[in-house]
């Protein structure tokens, strides 16, 4: 009997210790939550940021990551995943873990410049090399025998911006015709063998197992498939885009907890320097800094693009219209 | 003629069958199994043993063994206590209790990661009163910890229960009414008839406890060099299109599967000539 | 109850038993029966009866009941050609069995699908017959039969090793053929095992997760399953969704189980 308890005390004594302590207010490490795409970039901008710090204040600091689909990612935070700066898709998960905890303000958007997104992207077309199904803009995607590779918007921050996109090139061709938006988009999605659940997922389908004739992607990923898979495919630009906005916000509360507001602030205002933005345009992002985008050694084609904020009513509303329970994509996706 | 016939199948048959059983399991297990190292040593064994020397991998091989390291002896002891309380006595609401061992069984993965997070989550029910005094589960070990006793909970039970049901209680009864105590009694006589089916559970539990990943993936933070666990860094490198690194973890894992099954072949090869020696 | 208790320890382990079982299952499976009990029936009935956990749940059980009979047939054979030949090879191919077991869902699922991918090895020859490997309610059922068969040949083997020839030899000197021992002698004798067999493949696949997401279409309405429902409405944020189909599927695997063991313990009492 005295054994066993005594067994039994120590592991949960052992467990506790685990529990406690670690990194508790030693300001020393940040840990920056993060969507998928973001994996390159971050582990360039991490060294380049970690370097500086420590020659402005003569401290290492440590800088750890975390990747996963956008939602799950915020889904994380609000149950108490200790991020110091989170760094999502979309800020409709942000305002999430404003409304839902009291980590940061609700008014987070507005602390930074350019509504808190440092650095923007948008949603192109990717095809099999030498586009044999002749893809040329969204209207081509709802053809016959022409499959589709996208995440689930429920799931992905990246397939909600393929959603609005073709979303909004619909209700261009359409004039706003809401019956014929919603026949469209559901003529699309009946070509979707497979949704994956994040956007990582969706181009290991279409990349590594071969599946699909078009993958709607983000424009940084397609490139970066291009480079990681050469020969396999070629980015068709369609007709009308959707300005992505990926935001950054400070974890207020958590980052003070742990000591490094400061770093925390720093570091999201390091990725608006030169320095960031060139590794911005590296990594197929579109900076915001006008003369560093025409400086990069690839340059991102103009195109016509919607914006979240003037055309579908910010993401509040579009989160509600389109992707919760009896939003529009739940009618779309019906059988 | 029609004897023969009657207690055992005709040559061809018998070899049809074999054949077919013999395909079945190639084209269900060798060949899963032969893709991983295949895929893993694609672009050769630089790239193999560079991506099982990297920072990342090895913590997230150093997490794992933690994390197994704790889970299985707490399963273990209840897996022995379970199997004792059960079989060697009888007693209402056994039936029950036998249903509640085999339940995490049954239980989703999923489900077994999101109950503790609705226990310990920020907005759980110990949320407010843990991150008063600062103590962090979900997303830290101690998760990681509870996700895989969770998951891993019966194995060690259900290996024993059937054994020590056959197995009886006439030497125990025996040791009884010799006067042993009941320590002496555990040491000397159930240990070693029921020690290599415990070792086979162990095994089990273990290998179970390294490779879970839905229950695990729900309460990491996915924290790179941190809070990932094998299988969790296995898909970070899958996402990030290290495929052959991917696999290259992945070998680890089905390592240890060979490994678990072939000390188990050992294990009922020695119990088959122990029992031979013995009749 | 009737007879004393003369072996020792049955409190101690008992106790420890039951407090360990309350701790690590009990109490975190009751906070998921919480939250999801705070909505009344009617809004468990909205939830549950929504056309996308319909549609998941069909797939989850109907795919898991098509794994488990397939499991049941192809572990029957497997076990034969095990317990009854000797063949060179034969205690290596004892020993895979378990592999699905020991490999983690995560590589099992990843590979499954690299190998049915209309790209893979086995993949394309199925794609050469119109047959949809991955990304597709087939390729649901084949993570599900891998997960689910060392199940069914775990629980038949020791029963089938206990089975004297006795019987046998009776009936064939009676002058029954061998097709009709099998099904009149054997079938019988095994069906016990088989059954339990099949319980439990059907309970694990039914929560199987790791391997199933890589392999399957994710498709709401069409190759969604109901652990990846559940994972989804957690991330968006509903909790109270996630918890009620979570406790759903919790009570039918229980009920499964609760199953097995009443019936294991009719056919023990059977034999006593």
């Amino acid at each position: 009997m005295k054994v066993l308890s005594h067994c039994l005390s120590a592991l949960t004594l052992a467990l506790l210790l685990t529990a406690c302590g670690k990194r508790a207010t030693s300001g020393s490490t940040l840990l920056n939550v993060s969507y998928d795409p973001t994996r390159e970039l971050y582990a360039d901008v991490n060294v380049a940021f970690a370097n500086q710090w420590h020659t402005a204040h003569g401290t290492t600091l440590k800088i750890e990551q975390s990747h996963g689909g956008s939602g799950k990612q915020a889904r994380a935070v609000i149950d108490g995943l200790q991020a110091d700066v989170v760094t999502l898709a979309l800020a409709g998960d942000i305002d999430e873990i404003a409304r839902q905890t009291k980590l940061l303000p609700g008014d987070w958007q507005a602390k930074l410049p350019s509504h808190s997104a440092p650095y923007t992207s948008t949603i192109v077309l990717v095809v099999r090399k030498g586009n044999p199904k002749g893809i040329k803009d969204w209207g081509d995607l709802v053809k016959d025998g022409v499959q589709v590779i996208t995440p689930n918007p429920k799931t992905s921050g990246g397939a909600r911006w393929n959603y609005l996109a073709a979303w909004a090139w619909a209700a261009k061709e359409f004039n706003g015709d809401q019956a014929q938006i919603l026949a469209y988009m559901t003529r699309l999605f009946k070509n979707v063998p497979v949704l994956g659940t994040g956007a990582r997922d969706s181009t290991s389908t279409f990349a590594k197992q071969g599946k699909g004739d078009v993958l709607l992607a983000w424009e940084n990923e397609a490139y970066l498939i291009d480079r990681e898979f050469p020969g396999l495919a070629d980015i068709i630009y369609p007709s009308l885009s959707i300005l992505a906005e990926p935001p950054v916000a400070v974890v207020e509360a958590n980052a003070a907890k742990h000591g490094c507001s400061e770093a925390a602030r720093a570091y999201l205002e390091f990725l608006y320097t030169d320095e960031a933005q060139a590794m911005v345009a590296k990594h197929f992002y579109r900076p915001r800094k006008a003369e560093i985008a025409a400086q990069a050694t690839l340059r991102l084609p103009e195109l016509p693009m919607v914006s979240v904020d003037a055309d579908f009513g910010g993401w509040a509303k579009a989160q509600a219209t389109h992707f919760n329970d009896g939003g529009t994509f739940d009618q779309v996706i019906k059988p | 003629m029609s004897h023969r016939s009657a207690t055992t199948e005709s040559a061809p048959v018998r070899w049809l069958l074999i054949t077919l059983a013999l395909l079945v399991l190639s084209l269900f297990l060798f060949l899963p199994l032969l893709a991983v190292f295949v895929e893993a040593l694609r672009r050769g064994t630089d790239v193999f043993f560079a991506a099982l020397h990297s920072p990342a991998a090895l913590s997230a091989v150093q997490l794992t063994l933690t994390a197994a390291a704790v889970s299985v002896p707490l399963n273990t002891v209840f897996g022995v206590a379970a199997a004792w309380a059960v079989t060697k006595h009888q007693f209402r609401g056994r039936a029950l209790l036998l249903s509640l061992i085999d339940l995490p069984f049954a239980v989703s993965p999923v489900i077994a990661g999101l109950v503790w997070v609705l226990l310990f989550g920020a907005q759980g029910w110990f949320g407010p009163w843990l991150a008063e005094h600062d103590i962090q589960i979900i997303f830290e070990l101690p998760g990681i910890i509870l996700a895989t006793v969770f998951v891993t909970f019966p194995f060690v039970a259900r290996e024993l229960i059937p054994l020590m049901e056959a197995q009886g209680s006439d030497q125990e009864l025996a040791a009884v009414t010799l006067g042993a105590s009941g320590w002496q009694m555990f040491r000397r006589i159930t240990l070693p008839n029921i020690k290599w089916g415990l070792l086979y559970g162990v095994l089990l539990c273990n290998a179970r406890a390294m490779g879970e990943f839905g229950a695990v993936s729900v309460v990491s933070g996915h924290i790179r060099g941190k809070t990932n666990t094998l299988p969790l860094h296995i898909e970070v490198l899958y996402n990030e299109y290290q495929f052959s690194a991917a696999f290259a973890c992945a070998t680890l894992l089905g390592l240890l599967a060979l490994f678990t099954l072939g000390l188990k072949t050992a294990v009922e090869q020695i119990t088959h000539q122990r029992a031979n020696r013995r009749t | 109850m009737s007879k004393p208790r003369v072996i020792p320890g049955f409190g101690l382990s008992l106790g420890f038993t039951v407090t360990y079982l309350s701790l690590i299952i009990l109490i975190p499976l009751a906070a998921l029966f919480v939250k999801a009990g705070g909505l009344g029936p009617a809004e468990w009935w909205r939830i549950l009866s929504a056309p996308r956990v319909l549609a998941a749940a069909k797939l989850t059980f109907g795919a898991s009941a098509a794994a488990a009979t397939v499991s049941a047939v192809v572990g029957l054979l497997v076990t034969w050609v095990l317990v009854r030949y000797r063949f060179p090879g034969r205690r290596v191919l004892d020993a895979m069995v378990d592999l699905p077991f020991a490999l983690p869902t995560a590589v099992a699922g990843i590979t499954l699908t690299s190998i049915y991918a209309p790209n893979g090895w086995i993949g394309q020859y199925l794609a050469g017959w119109g047959i949809q490997g991955a990304y597709s309610p087939f390729g649901v059922f084949i993570a599900l039969t891998f997960i689910g068969f060392p199940f069914v040949v775990r629980t038949v083997q020791p029963v089938m090793e206990d089975l004297g020839p006795e019987l046998e030899e009776a009936a064939a000197t009676l002058g029954a053929g061998r097709w009709t021992v099998f099904w009149r002698v054997i079938l019988p004798a095994l069906l016990p095992a088989i059954i339990t067999g099949f319980t439990l493949a059907f309970a694990r696949a039914i929560g199987e997760y790791g391997s199933v997401i890589f392999i399957s279409g994710n498709l709401p309405m069409k190759t969604e399953i109901l652990p990846l429902l559940i994972v989804s409405q957690l991330e968006q944020y509903k909790y109270r969704d996630a918890a009620v189909i979570a406790a759903g599927m919790l009570m039918v695997s229980f009920a499964l189980l609760f199953l097995i063991n009443l019936l294991q313990r009719r056919l023990n009492w059977h034999k006593r």
